[in-house]
């Protein structure tokens, strides 16, 4: 009797095994250099706006949204995500990546049923377990400030 | 010095988010749940404040700070409005995030067309 569970124990020694140590040390120096350029940008607008490191915060990871739109807009992204793995999707980089690419892959069924309602396709898992998580943490840290 | 931690800081969470691609077998979207929730309970114990102020945009660039953003935010109103800031603040430190990223992908998705 196949179930789902023992289908995947019984495929698992034809599986590919992927080289984990390689896939790390890639995924750790674009990811790395990511946070590189974030750096970058964030003494960029200390430096010259006169931002401080929280104010500086929110322009920065605009920019790195916006370059990260439009490097998915000319599909050199998602080749960085082939390369990188991990490095490229947990960078905020790669949360603007799945939105845009999302948007554009079901852009020929319109502007709003493609484009509108499939842009949170992946990104809205994010968004909605960061919500829940913050709002169940936020309570708790609430109530026990209420009691200390 | 400040680039050199942001690189390594940063570097280091993409691998144990390659490590839950790879060993766990995780799909990317779990991994980036995972992640996020993981920054606001970190941000609960006020832990992750301080690996932002040791490692900068290495802990501010990760999807973790969404978590983090979104708790401060949270904790910011409740501090005036009380109980229901929670809800009125959750979104107020991220929403420059999630905006850009609505706006820009709208317009790529627009003015490009998919390749291949």
């Amino acid at each position: 009797m196949i179930t789902k569970d023992n289908y995947k124990k019984s495929i698992k020694p034809y599986q590919p095994k992927p080289p984990l140590i390689l896939n790390c040390v890639k995924a750790f120096v674009i990811g790395g250099l990511i946070c590189v350029i974030g750096q970058g940008l964030m003494i960029f607008y200390m430096e010259v706006f006169g931002f401080t490191q929280k104010q500086a915060g929110n322009p920065t990871v605009t920019t790195l949204i916006l370059i990260a739109a439009i490097l998915t807009g000319f599909g050199v992204y998602d080749k960085l995500g082939q390369f990188a793995g991990a490095g490229s999707a947990v960078p905020v980089t790669g949360f603007a990546n799945s939105i845009t690419s999302a948007a554009m892959e079901h852009r020929s069924e319109g502007i709003v049923l493609g484009v509108a309602s499939n842009m949170f396709k992946l990104a809205g898992s994010v968004i909605v377990f960061g919500t829940v998580a913050a709002y169940v943490v936020g309570v708790v840290r609430y109530i026990v400030q209420q009691f200390l | 010095m400040d680039f050199f931690w942001a690189f390594v800081v940063g570097g280091l969470i993409c691998v144990i988010g390659q490590i839950l691609l790879d060993v766990f077998k995780l799909t990317p979207a779990h991994v980036m749940s995972s992640f996020v929730v993981a920054g606001a309970v970190l941000d609960g114990f006020n832990l992750y404040d301080k690996l932002i102020e040791f490692a900068g945009a290495g802990a501010t660039v990760p999807i973790t700070s969404f978590g983090h953003s979104l708790l401060h935010g949270a904790m910011a109103q409740s501090e005036e409005h009380g109980f229901l800031g929670i809800a009125i603040g959750i979104f107020q430190l991220t929403s420059a995030g999630i905006a850009s990223a609505i706006l820009f992908g709208f317009i790529v998705a627009i003015l490009f067309r998919p390749k291949g």
